[in-house]
């Protein structure tokens, strides 16, 4: 076993700050427009509607059926070349919009999977007794089963959450420097890999950890 | 779009090299995605399965050991294991060992550590799939088989375990889906893995989109044999009048 010396990691704290920084932009942004999406794409998939809830099942089933990694490199592929067409050539480095767009789009299917699930977990006479009191279905949806169906699903939405966080890292096949990219760089570049990767590995865990048993003893209180 | 050649017969082409065709690089690359998630997923089953088993056994410290080692796997992303199995193990094994790691066929240390990777972080998933099956039995069936005289492994295997497992089969489907999904991480250390298969093509016949596109076929379409045969083991092994009725 060689001996660790984790010096360099006092001088690297900035940089790993600021990867971390990335991580959390890309876990956040994600999260909210994924769940608003994925609302959208559940309730395609119970409106009845054929023309709108058999292109949300392909979109949901799709996104589910391909690895991560597979989405992400696809997106680098096609949104650079439309976006220099929509903007000229001078657009930057686009990996960070890449990324973003990639875990919305591909969370969205996996948050529509919980929504659907939350929606049909609400009592149908709720829709019913909404319906008999005079709302159209949209209010009833909207200020009575929504309500109620976001509530009992947001545990699994936080540990999706969660999930999401810890799948940023995969950013790494697109070379944008996360958290953890950025300790991998640190780690080559100082020669100090093992020691970088460790602590790395410490740091998702903790924050994993604590955000977990947060969601635990929430759903806890609120059930 | 506008603008791109499309050239299907492009897999039908030479390499460089001029030893094989770029087809066979697509179905290499699906037999090591095979290959590593199947191997994984044994693993998966077999860790996942005890550790699950002594999540619920009665004694604490079996169980919160084995709580140790679910929270352990499930809250370090996977791609920060695949680089600890890879990076770190043989620095820390005992040197010769670490040594003669280093000495192997890079692709044999690539697989490896996929293989670790994945079947670690799978066999704390099943784990947990197994100890929420255990849970859902009624507590009777404990008690009753070991009121009969049963010793508790024979509890466990004859009586709790074949019914937790015809009632865990079909989130295991899930797991086992996502344990192929998962392999593409593989990509990471050059594993030449499917998704890595795509870029490599990508970056030879520079036809990115043949490529991604028969990727991605081949996902799918081993996403959906995988679901066929779990349909037909779940159909095979169902029981009449058992809990998760048998009559639909």
């Amino acid at each position: 076993m060689t001996d660790l010396d984790f010096s360099s990691l006092a001088t690297a704290l900035p940089l790993l700050l600021r990867g971390l920084w990335v991580t959390l932009e890309i876990t956040i942004v994600a999260m909210a427009a994924g769940i608003l999406w994925g609302i959208l794409l559940a309730l395609a998939r119970i409106s009845g509607q054929p023309w709108l809830a058999w292109p949300a099942a392909f979109y949901v089933n799709l996104f589910r059926s391909i690895p991560l990694v597979m989405v992400i490199l696809w997106f680098y592929l096609i949104l650079p070349q439309v976006l220099r067409r929509l903007f000229g050539e001078d657009i930057g480095d686009i990996r960070v919009i890449c990324a973003l767009a990639a875990f919305t789009l591909f969370e969205a299917a996996y948050y529509a999977e919980i929504v659907r699930a939350g929606l049909l977990s609400v009592a149908q006479g709720q829709m019913a007794a909404g319906l008999a009191l005079g709302l159209t279905r949209r209010q009833t949806l909207r200020h009575v089963v929504l309500p109620q169906a976001l509530r009992n699903m947001t545990p699994l939405l936080l540990t999706q959450a969660i999930i999401l966080f810890q799948d940023t890292s995969l950013v790494y096949v697109i070379g944008l420097s996360d958290f953890f990219g950025m300790a991998y760089k640190i780690g080559n570049r100082d020669g100090r890999l093992v020691e970088l990767l460790l602590f790395a590995g410490l740091v998702y865990f903790l924050l994993s950890f604590a955000a977990s048993q947060w969601v635990r003893r929430y759903s806890a209180k609120s059930a | 779009m506008a603008g791109y050649h499309w050239h299907w017969g492009v897999f039908l082409d030479q390499v460089p090299s001029g030893e094989t065709y770029y087809w066979v690089w697509l179905l290499e690359g699906l037999q090591w995605t095979v290959a590593v998630s199947l191997s994984g997923w044994v693993m998966a089953l077999l860790c996942g399965g005890l550790v699950g088993v002594f999540r619920t056994v009665p004694g604490r410290w079996l169980s919160r050991l084995a709580g140790v080692y679910v929270e352990c796997f499930r809250n370090i992303p996977l791609l920060v294991q695949l680089f600890l199995w890879y990076f770190v193990m043989p620095e820390w094994l005992p040197t010769p060992w670490g040594d003669a790691i280093k000495q192997w066929h890079p692709l044999t240390q690539q697989f490896l550590a996929a293989w670790l990777c994945l079947g670690f972080f799978t066999s704390a998933r099943v784990a947990e799939q197994v100890r929420a099956g255990i849970e859902s039995l009624p507590a009777g069936q404990r008690a009753a088989a070991l009121a009969l005289g049963l010793t508790l492994p024979q509890t466990y295997r004859q009586v709790l375990l074949p019914q937790v497992a015809r009632i865990i089969l079909p989130p295991l489907t899930s797991e086992f889906l996502g344990i192929f999904k998962n392999s593409a991480v593989a990509n990471t250390i050059g594993l030449m893995e499917l998704s890595r298969q795509a870029q490599q093509l990508a970056d030879y016949t520079a036809q990115p989109y043949e490529a991604f596109i028969a990727v991605t076929l081949l996902y799918l379409l081993v996403n959906g044999l995988v679901m066929l045969i779990m349909r037909r083991i779940e159909t095979s092994t169902r029981l009449s009048g058992s809990a998760r009725g048998g009559h639909d």
